[in-house]
């Protein structure tokens, strides 16, 4: 080629240049691919929606409990949601309890499967994928900005049914010192921090979710199959985990610990329990994790 | 898209002649830098059918290359391996002087590509699209976004149409803002996998002008198709592929010279016209009903017609034909373009 065509700095791309700016440090353009993927994940109506569902699901719950109000009696025994029934009458902050024990079975890991189902797949569905890695937007880095965003939504509407069913537990029931499952009481901001804690536990739970999603989503294009067969997944864990013939193999099932959060209402705190299930998320989330990392980073984008 | 000009031949950028001819030759035969440069490249799907064999492409820095092919010829599969979007089964690819795809990260920043068609979220803006590209470029600076955006937009034509939903988008709109996408950031090569696919012919013109307003600026082009028309007119290079080789590659000229040009005399006397084609000893003579055409060789067609004329033949027309690329892409891919996968 000749020389004047390497040296002449030419027109457009030469402004361009000269306008480009300087390459951001990697963590600043790191946090301005989450936020845009953030911004992706929420800013979706059918994501929108979901959220409204679980912002309604408390609401439904919260009104129902208060028309056919139980008697506060019987309590300070036995497990489960019976015994968040029939304390709440007497406190409103168990309407928060009550309802992330109920949208825990069902609705809550189907709102993180969908975003996690879609995120590899639907972007692979849309063809996005093969342009998202030529930016480059780097494979690795691009699944982990992708689970995080799958955590940070699990995380935001495990708290909108925290927040919602605290704030209708105000509103409807009375509000006093939490008397917890072990019998003893604790002052309300001690309850609260409970409760608080719960959320948290509950979100690490569907982070677990979230790695099993995008590990099954790194498998197809199809975000809709994928979506399936985490709920699927999930279904079968629930029924074989209720099954007293597959009591060997229940505490490995995923979702085995999810409600073992009442271990955080006890004084002093189930912390065995607790750290059981902790780490039960944990291992699901490295093992998920690393099988979509091996197959992302390995695999032909042919969408 | 001010500069809308399309007159054959009129392509920017560096001589084509003086880029060293090389036919199917290796990329180290080479005295020029090569932004794009395979050895051995081949990729062998999990089937067995070989989609890429072993090829060897050498596009010189500067150039604009056509990547011809039919329909299935492993064109867009070569693509997917340079840009390290698929892995290859063996060989080894370099963009930009940079391993492929080991270097993906670090090198594609100077890259622009269109693969396959745009691939947009359709719920999003064209803006808010690029947007979304843009933050994912880890080397893109934010500050400056906006203006390479609009600049980007503006270039391609849709700076009205910047806020519209991509689903509202024309198809001819829908490839533009892959194109706009392309050009975010300054680039060194940038490759287009069939960029008129499902155009209009308005379409077709605005790409090609835009392909040659972006190799005025020096950078490399690497362009795909399996229509010949459009290539024939901005490229410098071509490389032929046919059922995965890369069958012919070098300067258009290099093409051109394999087929010699012919000279086509319109007759009521061909036999006349036969005798003063003998004498002129052009090769190959070829006679019709009316028409009779033969090599022209290094024989100037004035001379043909005066001799035509002194003979006293009727010429009722007389043509040069060179071939097209149309003609010898045929020649060199074999007839039923998409029947041989």
């Amino acid at each position: 080629m000749s020389a004047e065509v390497t040296d002449a700095p030419a027109g457009l791309t030469a402004a361009q240049r000269a306008e480009e700016g300087q390459p951001p440090a990697a963590v600043a353009a790191y946090l301005r691919f989450f936020g845009s993927e953030l911004r992706l994940v929420f800013r979706r109506r059918r994501n929108q929606l979901l959220l409204l569902v679980v912002f309604g699901f408390p609401l439904l719950i919260g009104i129902g409990l208060k028309v056919a109000a139980p008697h506060p009696d019987n309590n300070g025994g036995g497990n489960g949601p019976a015994v968040f029934f029939n304390q709440l009458a007497g406190n409103g902050v168990f309407l928060t309890l009550i309802a992330l024990q109920a949208l825990l079975i069902l609705v809550l890991p189907l709102v993180v499967a969908v975003v996690a189902g879609d995120s590899v797949a639907g972007e692979a569905g849309y063809g996005t994928l093969r342009y998202l890695l030529t930016r480059p937007a780097g494979r690795v880095r691009a699944l982990s900005v992708k689970y995080l965003a799958i955590v940070t939504f699990g995380l935001v509407a495990t708290f909108i049914i925290a927040i919602t069913a605290l704030l209708l537990g105000v509103i409807l029931f009375p509000v006093g010192p939490v008397t917890l499952l072990s019998g003893t009481t604790v002052s309300l901001a001690a309850g609260l921090v409970r409760v608080l804690l719960v959320a948290l536990y509950i979100a690490v739970a569907m982070a677990a979710v979230g790695a099993i999603g995008l590990a099954i989503s790194t498998l197809t294009e199809h975000a809709i199959g994928a979506i399936a067969a985490i709920m699927v997944l999930v279904v079968t864990s629930e029924v074989v985990d209720q099954v007293p013939q597959f009591a060997v193999v229940a505490p490995y099932l995923p979702t085995h610990w999810w409600s073992s959060f009442d271990a955080l209402l006890r004084t002093p705190v189930d912390t065995t329990t607790l750290w059981h299930g902790l780490l039960s998320f944990a291992v699901y989330i490295v093992i998920f994790g690393a099988f979509a990392w091996a197959k992302f980073t390995s695999s032909d984008v042919t969408s | 898209m001010t500069e809308n000009s399309d007159q054959i031949g009129a392509v920017p950028g560096p001589d084509a002649s003086s880029v060293p001819a090389a036919g199917t030759g290796l990329a180290s035969g080479y005295p020029v830098p090569l932004a794009i440069a395979s050895s051995g490249l081949t990729k062998r799907f999990r089937g067995g059918q070989v989609a890429v064999d072993h090829i060897d492409l050498a596009v010189p820095a500067g150039s604009v290359y056509g990547f011809l092919g039919p329909n299935g010829s492993g064109k867009t599969t070569t693509i997917r391996m340079l840009l390290g979007l698929a892995y290859p089964t063996s060989g080894t690819a370099e963009l930009l002087g940079t391993p492929m795809p080991a270097g993906a990260v670090g090198v594609l920043s100077r890259v622009g590509s269109l693969v396959e068609g745009p691939a947009f979220f359709p719920f999003l803006s064209g803006w808010e699209n690029l947007a979304r590209c843009d933050a994912a470029d880890r080397t893109a600076d934010p500050r400056t976004a906006r203006a390479r955006i609009g600049v980007a937009l503006e270039r391609v034509g849709l700076t009205a149409a910047a806020r519209k939903r991509y689903r509202n988008y024309s198809l001819g709109m829908k490839q533009r803002l892959a194109i706009a996408a392309g050009l975010l950031r300054p680039r060194d090569l940038i490759i287009l996998d069939e960029p008129t696919n499902g155009l209009d012919p308005q379409g077709t013109r605005e790409v090609r002008a835009l392909v040659r307003q972006i190799a005025a600026d020096g950078i490399t082009v690497f362009v795909s198709s399996h229509l010949l028309a459009e290539v024939e007119q901005v490229c410098t290079h071509v490389g032929v592929m046919r059922t995965g080789q890369l069958v012919f590659q070098g300067a258009l000229t290099d093409l051109r010279r394999t087929h010699a040009p012919r000279v086509s005399v319109k007759t009521t006397d061909v036999e006349a016209a036969a005798t003063v084609f003998a004498k002129l000893e052009l090769a190959d003579p070829r006679a019709a009903d009316g028409v009779i055409t033969a090599e022209l060789g290094d024989t100037e067609p004035e001379r043909v017609t005066a001799e035509l004329v002194h003979a006293g033949v009727g010429v009722r027309e007389l043509v040069v034909e060179t071939p097209s690329l149309e003609e010898l892409f045929v020649g060199l891919t074999g007839e039923g373009f998409d029947v041989e996968r």
